[in-house]
């Protein structure tokens, strides 16, 4: 069974395009190039370049030796909280920022939860010299001020969406209806593995450096490139499909996807998708999606901002589909805990995000000689004001 | 011949509008197809409420939230539209998004749209691959005609690769955009109204999106069967509810 998408854009029968006509020119125009485009040796040169010299590439792959020996087995913190921007979503949107000037596009558009995306997204266009227009919920604005600071200090236009519930999903909305409106100038960088075919298999494909370095570098320090385990919090899915994408036909390798339950799965509160989701069309893509019974979309909840989101990728979808991925369900608490105990025992301070994934080991029990790799998707500087609030710091 | 059909064949220009169901009462729907009627319009589309519409404008996804606020469902809807046909004879257009159909089940959605009466489809989410692969075989058997959207950059291939599985009419997006963000034509549109007529299309076409009063609609009109107001409407109702609707479409049709 293949994991990657196929000729028609669909995971199983997850992904597709399901996008109004007036999307179409877009969408088909990314569609026709996007492979191409990045088999274009310039393209990958100064895409790997760039990695290299401005996101502070390959990132390390860190053994965590107290987190470890707590645990009582091996486990490595792929540390993608040292990319610039402070989280991998910088992957994706250099990736993304050149295909906008390879499809000669004079204004970048994006849709932006928590802001990393956004900032990720603002700080190339200001790399290129690009026109960026972010579009944020009005209550993400409001909870999320530093990071709108970023996104104007970088040169970008925070433009809030006012429809629905003023979040991430309207953000979105809201991108795609400008998309609508200006078809010919605009490329919109959608910031994670979900969206109409080709956008999750391009954003997989642009993250996919995460499990490419992990492979040599394991083999390094292991002396086998694939381990037992690779953990990935799932919102989206971005930072996961980079952190499987190598290893999704190595049948070796248990994936583990990390999904926030909030304040309990069955409280009405929760964005746990692969449990609480059916089979549905969000954002132009067939997949697991939070709904009522008449198939209106429903509003998540996660303290992480950046898994609040009540889809989850196509690719994901089929991962949990055909067991592939063990999907496994983490609340506010457990995520809060795990966050402060990596910070105290390794001196790293999380996302609330990626503390999700690290809070699996209470529960999920591994053998010492397991290696298992986290993907540590981003560092915790912005959620500072939900840890203090949190943890009255 | 389905009712869209026998109306396409009228020699006169199609005054379609657009409306969210139960919006602005959860129980305005049935009242409001039979004033429109009453009010000589000639054809209506019945917004099934999104809570994500895409490629709908401020207007309409504002109608499309509080309805679904009011409590509209497609059951509800459906309920609502069950002795329609007692009073009403124009043809009517649901027109929504494919996930509620999706949820109530694509065939169980059809049968229950012949059975109450409705004509056609608009589903502005549903490519026209998709729906030629896996579901025009169903909408054949329940009665109903799919219609397409084209747009000022839809290629001629893909137009006539619409026009060759339809059996309605295509529906002319005025310009790149969502609905409800125009105001008025300019040479780019009109010229992309004259080049569509000039296919000379199977289908006849009807313009919506852009289309707002007498002028807009007169200039429509002139290069296509028909023309489809929405957001107008939609306005209307939200400031004058829907039981005097001759006021609006009095001025629109004699200007």
């Amino acid at each position: 069974m293949s994991y990657h998408v196929n000729e028609k854009g669909y995971y199983g029968q997850f992904g597709g395009a399901f996008i109004p006509e007036m999307l179409y020119p877009n969408v088909e125009e990314l569609r026709q190039k996007y492979l191409k485009v990045m088999a274009e040796p310039d393209f990958k040169k100064e895409f790997d370049q760039l990695l290299k010299d401005y996101v502070g590439r390959p990132t390390p792959l860190y053994f965590a030796t107290r987190l470890s020996a707590k645990y009582n087995t091996k486990i490595y913190l792929k540390r993608e909280d040292l990319c610039h921007t402070g989280a991998h979503k910088i992957n994706n949107t250099i990736g993304q920022i050149l295909m906008a000037k390879k499809l000669k596009k004079k204004r970048i558009i994006a849709e932006t939860g928590a802001g990393q995306h956004g900032v990720a997204t603002a700080t190339v266009c200001a790399l290129a010299g690009l026109e960026c227009i972010v579009y944020m919920g009005e209550i993400d604005i409001a909870r999320q001020a530093p990071n709108v600071a970023r996104m104007k200090m970088l040169g970008a236009e925070v433009r809030p969406a006012l429809s629905g519930s003023r979040t991430l999903k309207d953000a979105t909305n809201e991108a795609i209806r400008d998309w609508i409106n200006n078809p010919v100038d605009t490329h919109y960088i959608i910031g994670s593995a979900v969206g109409p075919h080709p956008y999750p298999d391009m954003v997989a494909r642009f993250q996919s450096v995460v499990s490419e370095e992990t492979k040599w570098q394991l083999k390094e320090v292991e002396g086998r490139e694939n381990p037992d385990y690779v953990v990935a919090c799932v919102g989206g899915g971005s930072n996961a499909a980079g952190a499987y994408y190598h290893y999704l036909n190595e049948p070796d390798v248990k994936l583990i996807a990390v999904e926030a339950a909030g304040k309990g799965i069955y409280t009405g509160e929760s964005a746990a998708t692969s449990v609480l989701g059916k089979e549905g069309v969000i954002h132009g893509s067939k997949t697991l999606l939070m709904q009522t019974t008449d198939g209106q979309i429903t509003e998540p909840y996660s303290i992480s901002a950046g898994l609040d989101y009540p889809g989850v990728g196509p690719m994901h979808a089929h991962l949990y589909e055909t067991k592939r991925a063990e999907f496994i369900s983490v609340t506010d608490d457990e995520a809060m805990t795990a966050g402060l105990e990596l910070s105290q025992l390794e001196g790293i301070i999380p996302a609330i995000e990626t503390s999700h994934a690290l809070a699996i080991f209470e529960d999920k029990k591994f053998k010492p000689e397991d290696v298992v790799v986290i993907s540590l998707s981003g560092r915790g500087d912005k959620d500072l004001n939900t840890y203090i609030d949190y943890f009255k710091l | 011949m389905n009712r869209i059909q026998a109306k396409l064949q009228e020699d006169k220009k199609l005054l379609s509008i657009y409306f969210t169901a139960g919006y602005p009462n959860l129980n305005d729907t049935v009242t409001t197809i039979e004033n429109l009627e009453k009010n000589g319009v000639d054809m209506i589309e019945i917004g099934l409420p999104f809570s994500d519409p895409l490629a709908d404008g401020p207007t309409i996804q504002a109608s499309s939230t509080q309805a679904l606020h009011n409590g509209m469902t497609s059951t509800v809807l459906f309920d609502q539209l069950k002795d329609i046909r007692k009073s009403v004879s124009i043809p009517l257009i649901l027109m929504g998004y494919f996930n509620p159909m999706l949820q109530y089940g694509v065939e169980a959605f059809c049968k229950k749209c012949q059975e109450v009466g409705i004509d056609g489809l608009i589903i502005p989410d549903l490519p026209v691959e998709v729906y030629h692969e896996e579901y025009k075989a169903i909408f054949e058997r329940y009665g109903l005609l799919n219609v397409f959207l084209i747009t000022p950059q839809t290629s001629e291939t893909r137009i006539r690769y619409m026009d060759s599985i339809s059996d309605g009419f295509i529906y002319m997006v005025s310009s790149a955009s969502t609905t409800g963000s125009q105001s008025g034509f300019g040479n780019t549109q009109t010229d992309y109204f004259k080049r569509i007529a000039d296919l000379k299309l199977t289908n006849p076409q009807v313009i919506g999106f852009g289309i707002s009063d007498h002028e807009t609609f007169s200039q429509a009109t002139q290069y296509a069967k028909g023309a489809i107001i929405g957001s107008a409407f939609i306005n209307y109702v939200t400031a004058h509810g829907v039981d005097d609707l001759g006021a609006f479409t009095e001025p629109l049709l004699n200007g």
